[in-house]
């Protein structure tokens, strides 16, 4: 039942003080229809939204295994540091002597996040990893425009990436040249010299990839890009596999965003918000966004900036909870939260392997892709019906058919973390499910049958849209 | 080593030994030798304990008010308790995006009656799931109407911040921006506008109430783009559209505002909650995620994402607009603090706002040397033209624990009321102002 099927014409959940000025009537043209807002009780306002939670999955309820996304644990201890009165009460245009905590947290956090990233300067402005993408590759116009370097059109971006990486340089008004992975699910580099040239703007690439798998040619393919001329831009949608042990900044890229709500474990609240900051190297810093924060390189002059990405200053709520993350890991716990992350999905894997093909069988990083192609030429059962099948056992969905270039995929990051116990359960779950598509393929394809609803009719959905409440 | 990472000694050797390595450094066999940082240069962790008692006194050297008169794009609204009870249950903040319909319809719900929500306020036909603020959703509604024109046209008194946001997006698509000006009555100037559309001019943006607080006339706007073959979107401010002739009756295409006004603390600019709606037929040039009604196997009713083809994850560099992650739990904050407030608490809000905006406008003017810059009818903003706002009136409010209007210029403030303001303490702004120096 939607909270407008409650409304009860002249129900209140609120009162406010009476009015203590004399009342004043807007001369202006009104609207000729109320707004019709749920006129409820507050009990019927709590027990809705209550209701409506409980019908959720949140990293609270349960192993989040959905490859690409990072589902962390989210410390509460950020959460109440974000709710302090401190933070949530400042205005944006207060005075800047009145925000200096503030400017500490965002100087501190820039600071900190350059020396992670080996960036040598940031900006915390973009709210999500696409925004920061667009943000990235803004740089990189800029850059190509300052020269006068006009004939550089092109964007070259992998088959195995993030579909908003073409998407985030497209809106840049470029295009995109995609770029196929060789055997081992890397770049391939003789496909990399034959696209590159004196039109190529950049490169942006994923290390490691969509696949989980760190590109050992890493550094040949950042100087083929410099070499033609381009600049390589970082998509750090994957460094918690890797921070603390290697930067991007000394693996030649020029600039990246990377994911605070991914790496810094700030929660997803159901799809964001998130915060996408854009660091770059020296030679780009003042084209990022005003305001920037931290310690500026020499030479920095903010009248080259591109102008500003967001409203004020970005998701400081988001931004806050980041920087409680870093200070309470420090160091050595950043470079640990990346090498369990990184075993956890091994172990995962090593477990995994007898029952099910892995997409490219070797060491992977922080998370790993299956393929189910055999399974279900075998058995009818596909990648969807195993992720449906993991629903009735209380568990996410690993990321299904991503990346695009495997067949049947299932993406699994279990993060660092979560115990070895949850990861043998979680292995216990699908070798259950594997056994099932053998036998009885049947149950799967009816998956989920303990959840609330079973599966949903999407093909409705888009042909007849029904986009909200029909009153 | 970190709290948040549970292995026991026991289990990294069991894991190691059933991975086949011996060691963690051997999982990154293929970064090369040379990048290996030996340790990253920030300070060592610290307990929580620490943690906590760092970022309290971090937090006290912000200045806390206890009243807050300017606005300029965030408002200081009351948010009832339960608002900020219910947003922080760990279901709806720890949840990924609802890809998973069967345990996902708790926050698919949330977004089908926030897009309905949105749709009422507006009086538009659609809404989308949110976009990252009004000025990213200012640059993608931009985007929406340039499929065949390449020029859009900001006029009059449009939030700076919005503005500039704007900029940056058309200059990212190589649309041409057109900022005309307002006139003397702080107004859009229709005249202006007009020569300023041309036949390449996809679409005209202007702010209601607009940045000085003026009420436009809105439907005059959209008839002087609509002639000229422009779309008009419509920047509205949530609590005005409760009252005002709404977006859609004054002809807009897409209406779009920034949604932190609905139960969203201050929080030093974000984060907030960028709101899209528009007309049906431009629906599926819309971006980012819509949800959407349907039924599931058994015909029951459920809600999914839907209307994908137009996302990025389908049409990768074909897609309109790159956004993935948007505001989700902000856009859940935004429903259940209209559900809070109700038709009657809404219509209240708006009332206070604009009653108190208006007593204490009256009371400042009635000073000598303190007068309204514009003459026009306005919301709950207004812009003062005085030599009185000095230093020492700013500072002494200060101290009284009162943010004043926000300067634009050496003589121009920009103020704000909302319901949270008593009398008693406009009365004492007006005193502040009366001692003056």
């Amino acid at each position: 039942m939607l909270i407008f099927e409650k409304s009860q014409q002249g129900r209140t959940a609120i009162t406010l003080d009476k009015l203590d000025v004399p009342a004043y009537t807007l001369k202006a043209e009104k609207r000729e229809q109320e707004a019709r807002l749920p006129e409820v009780s507050e009990i019927d306002v709590v027990r809705h939204y209550t209701a409506l939670s409980k019908k959720a999955h949140g990293v609270d309820d349960g192993f989040y295994p959905l490859g690409s996304c990072t589902m962390k644990y989210n410390p509460r201890i950020n959460e109440k540091i974000s709710g302090f009165d401190g933070f949530t009460k400042i205005h944006p245009l207060q005075d800047k002597s009145t925000v200096k905590g503030c400017t500490e947290l965002m100087d501190t956090l820039t600071d900190r996040l350059c020396e992670i990233t080996g960036m040598d300067a940031m900006t915390l402005q973009p709210a999500a990893g696409a925004h920061g993408e667009f943000t990235g590759i803004m740089l990189i116009k800029a850059y190509h425009a300052s020269r006068k370097d006009t004939k550089r059109t092109k964007i070259i971006v992998p088959d195995s990436a993030h579909g908003t990486n073409p998407a985030s340089a497209h809106m840049c008004g470029f295009d995109i040249v995609s770029v196929p992975s060789n055997a081992e699910g890397g770049v391939d580099i003789d496909e990399l010299k034959k696209v590159v040239g004196e039109d190529t703007a950049g490169l942006m690439l994923t290390n490691p990839n969509t696949l989980g798998l760190f590109d050992k040619n890493i550094l040949k393919i950042t100087e083929i890009i410099h070499k033609a001329g381009g600049l390589c831009y970082y998509d750090g949608a994957n460094l918690n596999a890797v921070m603390g042990v290697v930067r991007p900044g000394d693996m030649g890229f020029d600039c990246m965003h990377l994911n605070i709500h991914k790496t810094f474990s700030t929660p997803h609240g159901g799809g964001g918000p998130g915060a996408g900051p854009v660091g770059c190297k020296a030679f780009l810093a003042s084209f990022l966004p005003v305001p920037v924060y931290g310690t500026l390189p020499k030479g920095y002059n903010a009248k080259k900036s591109i102008g500003k990405v967001k409203t004020f200053y970005g998701n400081f709520s988001v931004l806050v909870r980041g920087a409680a993350y870093i200070d309470t890991l420090g160091a050595e716990g950043i470079k640990d939260a990346a090498q369990k992350a990184v075993l956890n999905a091994n172990y995962l894997l090593s477990q995994l392997k007898g029952d099910y093909d892995v997409a490219y069988d070797r060491i992977c990083m922080h998370e790993f892709v299956l393929t189910l192609q055999g399974l279900k030429d075998e058995t009818g059962v596909s990648a969807m019906d195993i992720a449906k099948g993991m629903l009735d056992w209380g568990m996410h969905p690993p990321t299904m058919y991503f990346p695009l270039i495997v067949h049947e995929a299932l993406m699994l990051e279990p993060t660092e973390t979560e115990t070895k116990e949850t990861l043998d359960q979680a292995v216990e779950v699908l070798k259950t499910l594997k056994k099932q598509a053998v036998e009885n393929p049947e149950i799967l394809h009816d998956s989920p049958r303990k959840t609330i609803i079973g599966r949903v009719d999407e093909v409705r959905a888009a042909r007849q849209p029904i986009l909200k409440y029909q009153f | 080593m970190s709290i948040y990472t549970p292995h026991t000694d026991k289990d990294l050797a069991e894991m190691l030994a059933a991975v086949g390595v011996k060691k963690l450094d051997d999982l990154y066999a293929d970064a090369p030798k040379g990048l290996k940082v030996d340790k990253i240069n920030i300070p060592e962790g610290k307990s929580q304990m620490l943690v906590e008692k760092d970022f309290a006194a971090m937090a006290g050297k912000n200045k806390i008010y206890d009243t807050i008169l300017r606005g300029c794009g965030a408002y200081d609204h009351y948010i009832p308790a339960a608002v900020t009870a219910l947003v922080n249950r760990s279901e709806f903040v720890t949840a990924y995006t609802p890809y998973q319909p069967e345990i996902s319809q708790g926050v698919l719900q949330c977004i089908f009656e926030y897009q309905t929500m949105m749709c009422e306020l507006s009086g538009m036909e659609v809404s989308n799931a949110s976009v990252y603020d009004v000025g990213t959703a200012v640059g993608e509604a931009i985007k929406m109407c340039t499929e065949r024109k390449n020029k859009a046209v900001i006029v009059g008194a449009v939030n700076p911040q919005t503005a500039a946001v704007a900029k940056t997006y058309c200059n990212a698509g190589n649309e041409k921006l057109v900022q005309v000006a307002p006139d003397k009555n702080g107004l859009v100037d229709i005249k202006a506008l007009e020569a300023a559309i041309d036949d390449d001019t996809a679409c005209v943006i202007a702010q209601c109430p607009n940045y000085f607080g003026l009420i436009e006339d809105m439907t005059k706007i959209a008839e002087t783009a609509h002639a000229k073959g422009a779309k008009f979107v419509y920047i509205f401010n949530p609590v005005a559209a409760t009252v005002l002739k709404t977006p859609k009756e004054c002809g807009a295409d897409i209406a779009v505002a920034e949604g932190q006004p609905l139960g969203m603390p201050l929080s030093y600019g974000g984060a907030y909650l960028g709101i899209l709606t528009c007309d049906a037929k431009m629906s599926r040039r819309m971006p980012g995620r819509v949800v959407g009604q349907t039924v599931d196997k058994n015909g029951k009713t459920a809600y999914v994402l839907t209307l994908q083809a137009r996302e990025q994850h389908i049409r990768r560099e074909k897609a309109l607009s790159s956004i993935c992650s948007n505001q989700a739990l902000c856009a859940t904050t935004a429903v259940v603090y209209l559900a809070m407030m109700g038709k009657t608490g809404m219509k209240q809000v708006a009332e206070a706002c604009v009653s108190k905006a208006h007593y204490l406008a009256k009371q400042l003017t009635a000073i000598d040397g303190v007068k309204l810059k514009y003459k026009g009818e306005f919301f709950h903003e207004f812009t003062l033209e005085t030599e009185k706002y000095t230093k020492a009136v700013e500072r002494k409010l200060d101290k009284m624990g009162i943010l004043g209007g926000y300067k634009v210029n050496a003589t121009d403030s920009i103020w704000c009321v909302t319901e949270k303001a008593s009398r008693e303490v406009l009365d004492q702004v007006v005193a502040v102002f009366k001692e003056g120096k």
